[in-house]
């Protein structure tokens, strides 16, 4: 139930009680945080109240006394009638059930959040967390039988990152909605809290900035400052985009990606490898998407990274020995695996584009030179956008260049026993698998080569060493299905020269029509099951699964919120002690 | 419904309003937006040979309207292809970076979003950042018009 201020105001004044969820606290009802992390405890009144009428405990205790830091109490937040109370960057050091009470006048409210400690201590020295962005069954399924095959039923193989002892499934609902986006979803790996669509590192309160809201510290902070780790972060995105972002950045927004650059220099990650070059450019070069003339390439270099901007360069940096290297290999995203094994998307104007798995061998060799240890994010982010743009093959070619990264860091584990390694995806989108495509079957339309149940014959995929098939251009091909789709026009054939662009902007302010290049011969066109500002597929809230292997893999079992990735990373690096 | 003459009057003014005026029609230079830079890199761009030429000069060049911020306006961006903003797989500033701004010679309505045009104005290049919405472009075509192509 929401209530007005005025409402609430009238309430007061006619000496009612005002109920308690008039009032709001961060970190919110429920969150388990990290002993010895810091955050920001803010409370939102409804109303402007005065300091003096305002009591805020923790365990009975005045919440200043309990937790340190300095009271700043807001009369007017932002210019409104309603108050706030912010202490900042404070921590608790001792694990336990807390309550945090508040009192202004007669309105009252009350969280409860659990301090969880690391009690067996650092049993990891490493930890690698692989994100499958959007990577759902299907797509798991689809690698598996494009790049290990399939015989009467049986795969001729495993993935890497199938074959790993533990494995759970993981909720990814956000704290503001059921479905969830991939800021707030690395947000709850990151920082061990939920939030809302579009949010990092922070809860989303009501400041106007999207600086100013509520921060939660984040593992590449954590294991820095309390261990001195190095810390990696490696995508095919750019790397200001979310999951990337979610390693370092505390900001209401994501797309901010001028403030995202500057976080990643504040944390100074010791691998940063993505794609996204023009917003660390100063704002007079061509190209540049910054608003200021501060040049962040030169500022890494002057901090002792290697700059390197193809996979050459980026080799010869690993050769070299650079132990700091920010690698930035194209001005968006970097290409995803079809593209770079077929020459299209932009290899044109970027011939020499990493390969993610290569790029983890590099991140783990220099981050390994720090001996106490490292914490390496990899990304392959293209699983989700190829996924939004109903581009299946590009999505599944991308699923597997993710296992050949997986692949990469369980050679490293073979020799490095305590090196935790995690493979899980962010959220999913709503796909699955539901027989195949036969071209020689009568008809023109997808519905007439359709082949399901006893007539969904073993497609014959031939990958090449790397587990990508050589040609998806097969007559009898998977039929990889979407279950959320704007308007579009649909073949089931693969996308050989480009990725697919379902829809484009229609002749009504925004909202999206079906793509007419792809409305040829033989397709049919779909009406959208979306609304119409939608111009690609969404995510699902289904559940996502995780694999792990290594020390403290144990912790992931049966269904686990999100959050507790973070909660068994920190407590396999034994992070609550110093 | 039928349409009376003086409708066809005024749609006739509309689309004389939105076509170039002859003088700029027999002299513009064709661009395109695979001509536009010399070298296209992750430390930035380089404008072409021909760009740098045609600066305060006549041009044409046919792309695809962005989604306009106003259903009037004076201005609009330009792009290669059609667009399609994903909103949450990229960020809502995220445009190609070889766009070119349109500033046409009157605020006119912008009804062809998503449809392909050819816009003819004088060339401007260097940076510059839109006084009413803040978007920064480096390429522009100002005193324009543009017709569907």
């Amino acid at each position: 139930m929401k209530l007005s201020t005025s409402l609430i105001a009238s309430l007061i004044g006619l000496g009612l009680a005002v109920p308690a969820s008039a009032q709001v606290i961060y970190p919110l009802n429920r969150a388990e945080i990290l002993a010895g992390s810091k955050f920001d405890l803010k409370v939102e009144f409804p109303v402007v109240v005065g300091r003096d009428k305002v009591s805020v405990t923790l365990n009975g205790v005045d919440a200043v006394k309990a937790l340190g830091g300095t009271l700043e109490f807001v009369d007017k937040e932002d210019g409104q009638d309603a108050s706030s109370y912010l202490l900042r960057n404070v921590t608790i050091e001792k694990a336990g059930s807390y309550s945090l009470e508040v009192k202004a006048g007669d309105v009252s409210s009350k969280v409860n959040w659990t301090v969880f400690d690391t009690p067996k201590g650092k049993i990891a020295k490493n930890v690698i967390l692989f994100i499958g962005d959007g990577m759902s069954v299907a797509q798991r399924t689809a690698a598996r039988m494009l790049s290990k095959g399939i015989e009467e039923g049986k795969y001729k193989g495993d993935l890497a990152m199938d074959d790993m002892p533990y494995m759970a499934l993981v909720s990814t609902s956000g704290s503001d909605s059921v479905v969830t986006d991939s800021a707030n979803s690395m947000s709850a790996y990151t920082s061990g809290h939920k939030t809302c669509v579009n949010a990092l590192g922070v809860y989303c309160s009501r400041a106007k900035s999207n600086l100013d809201h509520p921060r939660v510290e984040t593992i590449s902070e954590l294991v820095k400052r309390k261990q001195g780790l190095s810390v990696g972060v490696v995508t095919n995105s750019e790397i200001e985009d979310a999951t990337p972002a979610g390693m370092v950045s505390h900001t209401r927004k994501r797309a901010d990606y001028n403030d995202i650059v500057r976080m990643f220099y504040d944390v100074k990650p010791d691998i940063i490898m993505g794609g996204g070059s023009p917003n660390f450019l100063p704002k007079a070069t061509l190209g540049s998407k910054r608003t200021d003339e501060d040049n962040y390439i030169e500022k890494f270099k002057s901090e002792g990274y290697s700059f390197v901007s193809t996979a050459t360069e980026m080799r010869a940096a690993s050769q070299g020995g650079a132990t700091k290297i920010l690698g930035l290999f194209s001005t968006g995203n970097v290409d995803g695996a079809y593209d770079q094994k077929f020459k299209k998307g932009t290899t044109g104007k970027f011939p020499d584009q990493p390969d993610l798995a290569e790029q983890t061998k590099i991140a783990i060799d220099a981050l390994s030179k720090n001996e106490k240890g490292f914490v390496l994010m990899v990304e392959s982010s293209r699983i989700d956008k190829y996924a939004h743009s109903l581009d299946w093959e590009r999505s599944v070619y991308d699923t597997i260049l993710l296992d050949n990264a997986v692949q990469v860091a369980k050679d490293y584990a073979a020799k490095h026993g305590d090196t935790l390694v995690i493979v899980v995806a962010d959220h999913t989108h709503m796909v699955g698998i539901i027989g195949t495509y036969n071209d020689d079957l009568p008809g023109t339309t997808p519905r007439e080569h359709l082949e399901t149940y006893q007539n969904s014959k073993f497609p014959d995929y031939k990958p090449d060493a790397n587990g990508y098939p050589e040609t998806v251009d097969l007559k009898r091909r998977l039929a990889f299905s979407f279950g959320s789709y704007p308007d579009h026009c649909f073949d089931a054939k693969p996308h050989l020269d480009g990725e697919f662009a379902p829809a484009a902007a229609g002749p009504v302010k925004g909202t999206y029509v079906a793509n007419e290049t792809y409305c040829t011969p033989g397709s049919v066109k779909v009406v959208g099951n979306l609304p119409t500002d939608a111009n690609s597929g969404v995510h699902s809230a289904d559940d996502v699964i995780l694999t792990a292997m290594g020390p403290g893999s144990e912790m992931f079992h049966g269904r686990l919120d999100n959050t507790f990735v973070f909660r068994a990373m920190t407590t396999a690096l034994g992070l609550a002690k110093n | 419904m039928p349409i009376s003459r003086r409708d066809m009057i005024v749609a006739g003014l509309l689309s004389l309003a939105t076509f170039p005026s002859k003088a700029v029609a027999t002299t513009a230079e064709v661009l395109t937006f695979d001509t536009l830079y010399e070298s296209f890199g992750v430390l930035g761009l380089k404008f072409s040979a021909q760009v740098l030429a045609l600066k305060g000069k006549p041009v044409s060049i046919s792309g695809y309207m962005a989604p306009p911020l106003r259903a009037e306006s004076d201005f609009f961006v330009l792009t290669k292809n059609p667009l399609s903003i994903c909103p949450f797989c990229q960020s809502d500033a995220d445009w190609p970076l070889d766009i070119m701004v349109v500033y046409l010679s009157e605020a006119s309505p912008l009804v062809t979003a998503g449809a392909k045009v050819m816009v003819s104005g004088i060339l401007d290049i260097g940076s510059f950042i839109d006084p009413d919405s803040g978007f920064v472009s480096q390429l522009r075509v100002r005193n324009a018009s543009y017709r569907k192509a």
